[in-house]
């Protein structure tokens, strides 16, 4: 085996690039400011892309998110594999005709005979004080999509496979890029190739509680395991990776196991995808449950400004090893 | 209208073809309404009747592997295209023989052997998409053209300033089909649109617009060889706002109550179906006997469109989950 390289989110996603625009001509990026005159994106995942693969191959686009996710959309259905870059999650919205009623759609509309294998990069998260319009973690409404899947890596090695697998993947797949998850170090194999979609991963073996997670919570789920730890519960903490389709099995073999469980997410609390999970384990492992399962998400509020707010407003590791005490008690 | 210098007038031959296809999209319309009004198909339906010029011009001066988008109005550029109406019939009606086994429907027909890539029913969607096709082309260093087609509602949406923009700067071999019948759903034109006419919209662009008379055959041949030129050499997109009027209101079932009555009289005595048909006989294109033959020719392939697509079996249940993605997953 190649040694380990340390590597942080970033660089990860730009190794993903790489490796399958040198795989594959068919693959093409687009979005806002991704060439290199305009800086390779603006955490620079798409560095060196255009000098490399040539600016016919990496596009930077005008500021028109329907007009990225149609070129996107039309150039997968003549036979392409794009890349579309919408700088912040946020920014979906403006595109959200595109998303949800055409390239999640027209495969199923067609009756197969179209299908949009493109991937919609995205970044987002609150902790940067980028408040209500630039924060936001939407995975729940893509998830709620029929026709579209829904991924999010929360360390550098796990990144670079998911993306690998959305790039080759002949649907549609929306790739959340957590602010924490860019720039957290972490350690790739150069060896790294795709990881598969909808399979969730047990980061941390545990026997009393079972906590699942994804993106930017499973580092605050890391932190919270020394007091964890130290309160005396073993947990398990599940990373998700793929939110949909999520990977039931494990989870359910885990809280089967545990007896108790808590989803962790950034997304509001209230009907975030932690509801679609509580509801399934409740469906089927009632009667074996030691507790209630429990949500941790935000409250019902924009992401605020204020750096006091903020914090208040994403569930913080403290929060976790305080959750996960009471379904202990 | 607007004047081309070196306009390509369509000839004889292209005469003849263009009214069959005009007929073909008309002798459909009509069969389709008869089979609504007879409670055998139930849909939405908006039917272009008046407007048949456009896509069979348009059609005319297509490849079969030039692609298109096109909007809920648009069942007409699918026939003119020359799309098989047995799957088109099966479609509408629900059935699994159709060219989506009965998932998408009149809106969402769909049939790329043909180019017929995407129809949208949201209106303004079908450019952006239209320029992806036309990307590819591109990048494929095809000659491929694509035909992004919408109504004059559509210029007022985001969607479409964003993809002409696009369009020009990338140089993409696309042609944007305004068909302008002065009405937006209910909404007269001067009550929704600011400019006087949509072509001046291109040059915000910095791309070549045209007002063309979309009832006209020799103004459309015109404009459309032009524009189809212009993108196979590379030279980048065209708008064409092509004016024309809308018979039967928005949607099957419309009264036409927000409609000037005299205005409307005016336009179906000028009914450009007839007007070609007359041409054609008085400039010798054609004889009485062989447009009979035509018309009894397009008339027994819709009848029998119909019978099969009447009798088509419903879907299966299984469908619901199938072609959501590539392979089936859990609900």
């Amino acid at each position: 085996m190649s040694e380990m390289i340390k590597m942080n989110g970033v660089q990860a996603i730009n190794a993903a690039m790489v490796q399958a625009m040198e795989a594959d001509a068919k693959v093409v990026v687009l979005g806002e400011d991704v060439g290199d005159r305009e800086g390779g994106g603006v955490t620079g995942t798409m560095k060196g892309l255009s000098t490399r693969f040539g600016d016919h191959r990496v596009r930077s686009t005008p500021i028109s998110e329907q007009a990225i996710m149609g070129a996107a959309i039309g150039a997968a259905m003549a036979g392409y594999k794009p890349v579309a870059e919408i700088m912040m999650m946020n920014f979906t919205t403006v595109a959200m005709d595109m998303i949800v009623n055409h390239a999640a759609k027209l495969r199923f509309m067609s009756g197969g005979q179209t299908s949009v294998p493109i991937t919609i990069r995205t970044m987002t998260g609150a902790g940067w004080q980028t408040a209500g319009q630039h924060s936001d973690f939407l995975e729940g409404w893509f998830a709620h999509t029929a026709g579209i899947k829904v991924v999010a890596g929360s360390n550098p090695a796990d990144l670079k496979g998911l993306l690998l697998s959305c790039i080759d993947d002949p649907d549609p797949c929306i790739f959340i890029e957590g602010g924490l998850t860019l720039f957290a170090p972490g350690e790739v194999s150069p060896d790294q190739g795709p990881i598969p979609l909808g399979k969730a991963k047990v980061v941390v073996p545990g026997t009393d509680v079972t906590i699942v997670s994804w993106s930017t919570q499973v580092l605050r789920c890391q932190m919270a395991m020394q007091g964890l730890a130290e309160a005396g519960i073993s947990a398990e903490l599940i990373d998700l990776r793929t939110i949909s389709p999520w990977d039931r099995e494990c989870v359910i073999e885990s809280v089967a196991k545990t007896g108790r469980a808590m989803i962790v997410h950034e997304a509001v609390r209230s009907f975030g995808p932690g509801a679609e999970i509580a509801a399934t384990i409740n469906e089927e492992l009632f009667g074996k449950l030691k507790k209630p399962v429990m949500r941790l998400g935000a409250p019902k509020c924009p992401v605020p400004f204020a750096k006091n707010l903020e914090d208040a407003y994403i569930v913080q590791p403290a929060a976790i090893v305080e959750a996960a005490k009471a379904l202990m008690a | 209208m607007a004047e081309l210098s070196n306009a390509s007038r369509p000839d004889g031959k292209a005469l003849v073809d263009i009214y069959r296809r005009m007929l073909r999209v008309e002798r459909n319309d009509d069969a389709i309404r008869a089979t609504l009004r007879r409670g055998r198909l139930q849909m939405p339906y908006y039917s272009a009747r008046g407007q048949e010029v456009i896509p069979a011009t348009i059609s005319h001066l297509l490849n079969q592997d030039d692609q298109i988008c096109t909007i809920y109005r648009g069942i007409q550029d699918m026939v003119a295209k020359d799309m098989p109406l047995k799957p088109l019939w099966a479609e509408i009606a629900g059935g699994v023989d159709g060219t989506c086994k009965g998932k998408g429907g009149p809106m969402h027909l769909t049939y790329p052997e043909m180019g017929i890539m995407v129809t949208t029913g949201i209106v303004g969607s079908s450019m952006p998409i239209a320029n992806g096709l036309a990307w590819a082309a591109q990048m494929d260093n095809s000659k491929r053209v694509v035909v992004a087609y919408f109504g004059d509602g559509a210029s007022n949406i985001g969607a479409f300033h964003e993809a002409l923009n696009m369009a020009s700067l990338w140089k993409l071999p696309v042609i944007f089909v305004c068909a302008n019948n002065g009405f937006a759903e209910h909404t007269r034109y001067e009550d929704g649109t600011s400019v006087d006419q949509i072509s001046k919209r291109a040059a915000s662009y910095a791309m070549p617009g045209f007002t063309v008379d979309g009832n006209d055959t020799d103004d459309m041949y015109a404009h459309v060889s032009a524009a189809i030129a212009r993108a196979r050499d590379g030279e980048g997109p065209t708008l064409l706002e092509c004016m024309t009027f809308r018979f039967l209101g928005h949607v099957l079932g419309d009264d036409d109550f927000y409609m000037d009555k005299a205005v409307k009289a005016a336009a179906m005595e000028a009914d450009p179906l007839p007007a070609l048909r007359a041409r054609l006989i008085v400039e010798g294109h054609a004889t009485e006997d062989e447009l009979v033959a035509l018309q009894a020719a397009i008339v027994a392939e819709i009848a029998e469109a119909q019978e099969f697509g009447l009798n088509s079996p419903a879907p299966s249940l299984d469908e619901l989950r199938r072609d959501v993605f590539a392979q089936e997953l859990p609900a």
